[in-house]
């Protein structure tokens, strides 16, 4: 047996919505993550993905379970634990190197090498160009590298990334994922990846972790052929978005049944925007 | 040249040729340029004062809810005070001096600065506050690194709004008071009938409103708006 690193222990999460009733989000949520390991959660919008990541990076705190890390519980953030949001959140008022440093300055490192620290990562993201810029003068993938090279300078055990990618456009989210993927076989750190986009998921994990939705609970864990090194032959990837689409398509039709009523009558593959392969069009 | 033409007496109207002579002497031979100082003296004290408070009230208010039902209300009442209606308390507390002075200075700055502290940090994109505490910043490190560089722009707004209402609150006072500064000399004019030195005075001072508001404040929002790449309104 591997030794199991990120616990996540009966986690419940409720909140309170506008008509004061509660809500629950999180169901009873229980895994385990080996260290190293890249895993990703996929579930409708609104399941809680981002909830069980913000229970994990310690944003938001669960009403009942625990989090522990290689045996220890966590109940704050802490730069163990470092987060890449869908949106950049660069600091526009200072630049691509002091942004990346921000993080080190909490650490008891010296300033000479919290810079050269630095700027090994912004090289490693291919950023070393832009050292003295400012956000704005960044384009939106750019940025997201940043944020990327901030979160990984911090030298965390985990990186907890949100949709870091959906705000990209295809071409840009290609790139970064072979970048992502280099980079994870660099440092060896564990990723815990929450997105909407199966191909995504299963192009990057090593687990998937199918959501279900309302309360949020996991509904299937599925392991992805570890080929990672090699292209995956197409017809494998195809098999597993499928499998997991059809996994998701209740949960799916769960949502849009409550939220849309009697409107509801069409069913349509909304996951894969732009789709070449006509998945979903059989189901 | 005007009063000239219109035939009306020249203490109430003086030539605009008298009117610049008597602003040059009064700048050279001392008597503007000593009323000046004192008013900037003033002015900066009382403003500075304004400014921290305003801060350290911004900070409380947005911080505990129990302060922002209670103080929160009680600052947009007294922002809504014109400052010189606190003079005639102002000489009861402190005498006709320039403490008196200095606290309308003060008092009319520190409302509007405590309202534009509090939005400004009210404002801060839970995005930044949460990238840095996972990043590890609390306390007042948190303050410090995020909190008040994300409302640096809507405190510059704050601080110019704040400076004019200041700027407006020493006039009446120093007209009112006693010791000297812009305002008294406007006050002596008016007393002596020396009508031009009361125009001279009245330029000085709206000079002065003019040049702080365009070279500091505007070029300092500037500044902030090229370095972080917000579009430009105006
Ligand atoms: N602070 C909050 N207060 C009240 N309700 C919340 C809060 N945060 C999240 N929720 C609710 O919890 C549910 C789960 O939200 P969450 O953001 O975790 O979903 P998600 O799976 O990340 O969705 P998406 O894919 O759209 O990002 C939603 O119904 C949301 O409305
Ligand atoms: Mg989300």
């Amino acid at each position: 047996m591997k030794k199991m690193y990120l616990k996540i222990e009966g986690i419940n999460k409720s909140f309170t919505n506008d008509q004061n009733e509660k809500v629950k989000v999180l169901d009873n949520i229980s895994m385990e993550i080996e260290k190293g390991s890249f895993v990703s959660i996929v579930g409708p919008s609104g399941c809680g993905k981002s909830t069980l990541l913000d229970v994990i990076a310690g944003l938001e705190k669960a009403d009942s379970g625990f989090i522990s890390v290689s045996g220890k519980k966590i109940n704050k953030p802490g730069p163990d634990r470092v987060v890449v949001f869908q949106e950049d959140g660069l600091f526009p008022w200072l630049t691509v190197l002091d942004n990346v440093m921000y993080g080190l300055h909490l650490k008891k490192i010296s300033k000479i090498d919290a810079e050269k620290k630095a700027k090994e990562i912004l090289k490693m993201v291919h950023l070393s160009q832009y050292i003295h810029s400012y956000p704005h003068q960044l384009s939106g993938g750019m940025k997201q590298r940043v944020a990327i090279a901030r979160a990984l300078v911090m030298e965390p055990d985990i990186l907890l990334m949100d949709e870091p990618f959906s705000a990209l456009d295809e071409q840009t989210k290609m790139m970064l994922h072979n970048e992502l993927l280099d980079i994870w076989k660099e440092t060896k750190v564990t990723i815990f990846f929450v997105t909407h986009d199966i191909r995504e998921a299963v192009k990057l994990s090593e687990k998937i972790v199918v959501l279900a939705t309302r309360p949020g609970k996991i509904k299937e864990i599925i392991t992805v052929p570890a080929m990672k090194d090699s292209m995956m032959p197409n017809s494998v990837t195809l098999k597993m978005e499928r499998k997991i689409l059809t996994i998701l398509q209740t949960e799916i039709d769960k949502v849009w049944k409550e939220e849309m009523g009697d409107e509801y009558s069409f069913q349509t593959n909304y996951i894969h925007r732009s789709d070449s392969n006509h998945l979903g069009n059989d189901i | 040249m005007t009063s000239r033409l219109s035939g009306l007496p020249d203490f109430m109207f003086p030539s605009l040729t008298q009117v610049f002579s008597t602003l040059f002497n009064g700048l050279i031979d001392g008597q503007i340029t000593k009323a000046i100082i004192i008013s900037f003296k003033r002015i900066l004290i009382g403003f500075s004062i304004a400014v921290i408070l305003g801060f350290i009230l911004g900070y409380l208010i947005w911080r505990f809810t129990f302060v922002e039902d209670t103080l929160g209300f009680l600052v947009t009442a007294f922002q809504s005070i014109p400052s010189i209606v606190w003079f005639p308390l102002a000489i009861i507390w402190f005498g006709l001096n320039d403490f008196a002075i200095l606290f309308i200075v003060t008092i009319g700055a520190t409302w509007t600065m405590t309202m534009s502290a509090t939005s400004g940090f009210k404002n801060v994109p839970e995005l930044y506050q949460r990238v840095a505490k996972t990043l590890g910043s609390s306390g007042f490190h948190f303050i410090k690194t995020v909190i008040i560089p994300a409302s640096i722009p809507q405190i510059l707004s704050g601080l110019r709004i704040s400076w004019a209402f200041a700027w407006r609150a020493l006039m009446a006072g120093e007209l009112l008071g006693a010791g000297g500064g812009l305002g008294q000399l406007l006050e002596n004019g008016r007393a002596l009938g020396q009508m031009d030195l009361v125009i001279s005075v009245m330029i000085i001072i709206a000079v002065i409103g003019t040049m702080m508001d365009r070279v500091v404040f505007v070029r300092l929002e500037r500044s902030v708006q090229t370095k972080w790449g917000i579009n430009q309104a105006t």
